[in-house]
């Protein structure tokens, strides 16, 4: 536990001195998109990495979080802290709901609503003319900046913080009685159930912790781009990329989606400036085959592995 | 005096198939009680409804007195009720120790988690069932009656009054057999209540202080060990004489 707070405090302290090192812009610019990619991989591995949840709908719960944040910021004028926390906690609703619905429920049922919540909130989106519709909303960045002087570094450093407070989050749920219940569900419900294991409480808890955190992710997005329009926000490459980074980083230890959600989505950042963005799906659909196929436990378990041989 | 468990009347139709029909039984504290009948019979439908993995359609289901047909089956598990499976269900990612722990947590301690030894706890059960040395095993890499024990041992983890074992000897070889059926006795002798669900007939005769044959949903015969084995019914329903 010590060695962890030690280590949150490390990379927060790391984050916050970056732009000593760096003076480019575009590095904080093309960071901020791989912590958010570690609170998303992180998010999502809580329900489908523990408990065998698929959530389809990482994109809904983002733009949930981002939509919140703009629509309160537009009639409040509220400051980002309360825009993140406001996000998160209609996102931890959405999943709440979407799971009372599905949730009792085995199987793909849970799946297939995920996709449908993208679907109908994205329509109710680009429907709703207060925060721009389908042709999106330019959004002012505030007048001032606290504690750096670029608002693109405040960002970075912001989502720094939403990503060790993910981590922290999904550690905490791994190591506890909830993470061994929720891997009980995902081996076996029924015997889970019979274990003493309160199966639907602890998939809603996962379920509402695991769309808080994707809305926390998508709160600063606005001030992020300085726009906000349905379907980039609504993007079928959150959902993708969501899943992608915990299988190829490892589902069955919180390091997995981390190591993932930075391999990953560096990569593609690397792609997007040297080649094109539209190469991005490409990568990430090429490495889930390879991994898929090659080493289904993802870098972590490959690492178990060869470490496995390697013992007399 | 109340029994610990008591069925009444319970039904249970599968779209047109009555599984169950009018199913009544009590079972008495501490008794050792078998349930058999010929495959389809409904045991194991039987043993799902008393445990909440299936929703029963009429009837009425208590346990200590208390109505419990409505409640999930953790509820269940955390009032006493405890099972095995037909086809063994381990928690495969988890050791076998780690198995254990899971209804120590969820149902002993759950009130008392900073605080409780569940690791040590867990250990002494897989001592006392001959698994110490498999405690850090996976439990995807048991064998059959290793996988046997676990189920056991995980379901006296609950720290059950009822004890449901459900065909807990199926596949074992004679010896494996009364191994299983020592910690049954051994279990029962520490005032566990135990319904005893086998094919294999020696067993449940030697193990049953009281034995049911189910047939079709049906009970066809009740009474002691030597009564079952003599009843026309039960050797009808097994041998299509």
């Amino acid at each position: 536990m010590k060695r962890f707070v030690l280590g949150a405090l490390l990379a927060l302290a790391l984050a916050a001195s970056m732009p000593l090192v760096f003076r480019n812009e575009y590095f904080f610019f093309a960071a901020y998109v791989v912590l958010q990619y570690v609170v998303l991989a992180t998010a999502w591995n809580i329900l489908g990495g523990y408990a065998g949840y698929v959530n389809f709908g990482t994109g809904a719960f983002f733009a949930v979080g981002a939509y919140t944040a703009v629509a309160l910021y537009k009639a409040y004028a509220l400051p980002l802290g309360l825009q993140i926390l406001a996000g998160a906690s209609v996102a931890g609703l959405l999943g709440f709901g979407v799971g009372l619905l599905t949730l009792r429920l085995r199987g793909i049922f849970f799946s297939i609503a995920t996709i449908a919540v993208a679907i109908i909130l994205e329509t109710v989106v680009v429907n709703w003319q207060y925060v721009g519709g389908a042709k999106g909303l330019p959004t002012m960045r505030p007048e001032h900046t606290p504690f750096f002087d670029n608002h693109t570094v405040w960002l970075f450093f912001v989502m720094a913080v939403i990503a060790v407070l993910a981590v922290a989050a999904a550690r905490y749920v791994e190591t506890s009685w909830i993470g061994r219940g929720l891997r009980a569900i995902r081996d076996n419900e029924g015997a889970a159930e019979c274990s003493g294991v309160p199966t639907l409480k602890l998939k809603l808890a996962a379920a509402t912790l695991s769309g808080a955190l994707m809305g926390a992710a998508g709160a600063p997005y606005a001030q992020y781009l300085s726009f906000i329009e349905p379907s980039s926000t609504f993007s079928l490459n959150y959902a993708v990329n969501a899943l992608a980074m915990p299988i190829i980083g490892g589902m069955a230890h919180w390091t997995g989606p981390v190591i993932g959600a930075v391999l990953l989505g560096t990569v593609q950042q690397v792609v997007t400036v040297t080649i094109s963005s539209e190469i991005n799906v490409l990568v990430v659909g090429v490495l889930l085959v390879v991994f898929v196929v090659a080493a289904p436990e993802g870098i972590l378990g490959l690492v178990q592995r060869i470490r496995a041989l390697r013992k007399p | 005096m109340s029994p610990l468990l008591r069925i009444e009347g319970v039904s249970k139709q599968f779209g047109g198939f009555a599984a169950l029909s009018a199913v009544s039984i009590d079972v008495a504290m501490g008794e050792r009680f078998g349930l058999i009948g010929p495959n389809g019979s409904g045991k194991t439908t039987l043993i799902n409804c008393v445990s909440g993995v299936l929703p029963h359609d009429g009837g009425s289901i208590s346990f200590d007195g208390e109505e419990i047909s409505k409640l999930p089956a953790y509820q269940r598990t955390r009032r006493g009720i405890a099972r095995s499976f037909q086809i063994p269900r381990p928690f495969g990612s988890m050791s076998v120790l780690e198995n254990l722990v899971v209804p120590l947590e969820f149902v002993v301690h759950r009130r008392s988690l900073h605080t409780a030894d569940t690791r040590g706890e867990a250990m002494e059960i897989l001592r006392g069932m001959g698994l110490a040395d498999k405690a850090d095993s996976l439990a995807s890499r048991l064998s059959q009656v290793e996988l046997r024990k676990m189920e056991l041992a995980r379901a006296m983890a609950a720290r059950p009054r009822l004890l449901i074992s459900d065909e807990a000897m199926a596949g074992l070889s004679s010896n494996e057999v009364s191994e299983v059926l020592e910690i049954l006795f051994q279990l029962n002798a520490t005032g566990i209540t135990v319904i005893m669900i086998e094919h294999i007939m020696q067993a449940v005769m030697k193990f049953s202080q009281r034995v049911i044959c189910l047939d079709a949903g049906r009970i066809i015969c009740e009474g002691a060990p030597a009564e079952i084995v003599a009843n026309a019914d039960v050797q009808r329903a097994y041998l299509g004489a």
